[in-house]
């Protein structure tokens, strides 16, 4: 076996320049509820193992101006007991406390979730239905992206080398705002999306006037399926466009049949979520 | 191979220990400081069969490496009863035998017992949610969490 290596730098810029000197053999701890798995089963063999858990930056949250900043490397269960955060983003809390049992809850990190790039990974479509950004650090700086274009393919993302996840950005919600994720697993708890759902709302005087779909488990990456969005805004959230934008998310599904679904079953729950998340989200709008 | 040296605290005490960077905390508890209680199921965060507090955070021993343990506080099953006193949850395990061959049971109490402290009064669903990510072959469940309820009723009987 290699002669593996342990660092847990302090700042961003140290961490950088741990992966950075791994020439391609650096990984990223966060929680380590992918990795370790990884590293057991065989799939991951890395020759340097960064630490990021005593980084500041990365293990906070943030109010900002009406917003959210989520250190990359903070766990669910911090995550869901921050009570403003929860206030303002429902489904996306509600997303991240959805991996897991309350063992993983201990230590999976929304960053990690985003990063290991599995395409029905459960934060992800609530995040993209919240219009987050991810800030990134690596050798030439800092640079700010929407987090649906990390992912590049299952296991792969387009972050360069020596380039981190330091956190997610969440924008200020406006009266009338709401959101919400939902997933089918075929059990009650602990199993992978089948398919997931994130959709996020604002809603003045009973009219959808922004509208953000998310989904996950349905292409090689989660999707933001802006004709989805389009066919909510201007509408009442009425039967009809909640078919239409069902439609859209049947439309944008290039799932793969495995055990836990076919391509035609997979689709069609695409557009059955996507009804029942705008509920629940329209619901919260109203409520707010 | 270079060994890591990592200090710690486990159930109270400080403890030192070296380890290999690709050993698991679950590994240097079993083999390295004789704390067989924890057990390994899966070795994948599926059981439970592993579970401890890190910073009274619960998590799976199997899914954190022992170096990450340098200056932080763990509690496994070693540490819940005082002495000869078990702790409730370990004597009402017993009366209302929640357990069988007990290779869970480990997981559960630790489980149970980060339960309790989070939230005293749970509902049954909410008990049977947060030990869902504790596996038993043997008991059903019923027991467990019907021996986690009674406690945290005794609990806050005591404590009014
Ligand atoms: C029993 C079990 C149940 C699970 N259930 C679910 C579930 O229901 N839904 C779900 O979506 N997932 C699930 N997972 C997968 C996993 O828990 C999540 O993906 C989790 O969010 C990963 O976060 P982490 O902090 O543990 O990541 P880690 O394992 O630390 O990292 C994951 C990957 O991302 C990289 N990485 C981490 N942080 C960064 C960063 N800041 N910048 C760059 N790269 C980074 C790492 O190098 C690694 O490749 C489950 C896992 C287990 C073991
Ligand atoms: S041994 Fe850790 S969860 Fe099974
Ligand atoms: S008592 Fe045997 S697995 Fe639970």
């Amino acid at each position: 076996m290699v002669d593996m290596k342990y660092v847990a730098p302090s700042t961003i810029d140290e961490a950088v320049g741990a992966i950075l000197a791994a020439n391609g053999t650096g990984r990223i701890l966060a929680g380590g509820t992918d990795l370790l798995v990884q590293m057991r089963l065989g799939t991951a063999k890395p020759g340097v193992i960064v630490d990021v858990k005593n980084i500041p930056e990365m293990m906070r949250i943030e109010e900002t101006a009406g917003g959210f900043r989520i250190g990359a490397a903070v766990s669910g269960a911090i995550i869901g007991e921050h009570p403003a955060l929860g206030k303002a983003w429902p489904g996306v809390v509600e997303a991240i406390n959805l991996i897991g049992s309350k063992q993983i809850q201990g230590r999976a990190s929304a960053g990690g979730n985003l990063c290991n790039a599995s395409p029905a990974a459960d934060s992800v479509p609530a995040l993209v239905a919240a219009a987050a950004t991810v800030t990134i650090q690596g050798p030439k700086g800092r640079r700010e992206i929407p987090v649906e274009t990390l992912h590049a393919g299952p296991g792969r993302t387009t972050l360069q080398p020596g380039e981190i996840v330091v956190g997610f950005t969440l924008p200020a919600r406006p009266l009338g705002s709401g959101d919400a994720y939902l997933r089918l697993i075929p059990r009650t708890e602990m199993d992978i999306a089948v398919v997931g759902c994130g959709v996020s709302l604002i809603v003045a005087n009973g009219t959808c006037t922004a509208a953000r779909v998310g989904l996950g488990a349905v292409a090689p990456t989660v999707l933001l399926v802006e004709a989805a969005g389009k066919a909510l805004i201007g509408s009442r959230l009425d039967d009809k466009a909640l078919e239409a934008a069902a439609a859209a998310c049947r439309a944008a599904c290039k799932p793969i049949d495995d055990k836990r679904g076919t391509v035609q079953y997979r689709t069609k729950i695409a557009g059955v979520l996507l009804k029942r998340a705008a509920a629940i989200a329209a619901e919260r709008a109203g409520a707010r | 191979m270079a060994k890591l040296h990592v200090s710690t605290t486990i159930n109270g005490e400080p403890a030192e220990f070296l380890c290999d960077v690709s050993q698991t905390i679950l590994d240097v508890l079993r083999d390295q400081l004789g704390l067989t209680g924890t057990k390994e199921g899966c070795g994948s965060g599926d059981c439970g069969a592993c579970s401890i507090t890190l910073d009274d955070r619960l998590i799976c021993g199997c899914l954190m490496l022992a170096a990450e343990a340098e200056g932080r506080r763990i509690e496994t099953i070693e540490g819940m009863a005082k002495g000869d006193r078990l702790h409730a949850l370990q004597k009402k395990f017993i009366e209302f035998a929640a357990l069988q061959c007990g290779i869970c049971t480990p997981g559960f109490l630790v489980a149970s017992r980060a339960l309790l402290a989070h939230n005293p009064d749970p509902s049954e669903t909410e008990i049977r949610y947060w030990l869902a990510g504790n596996l038993c072959r043997c008991t059903g469940y019923d027991k467990i969490v019907r021996a986690v309820m009674e406690v945290a009723r005794d609990m806050r009987e005591t404590t009014r």
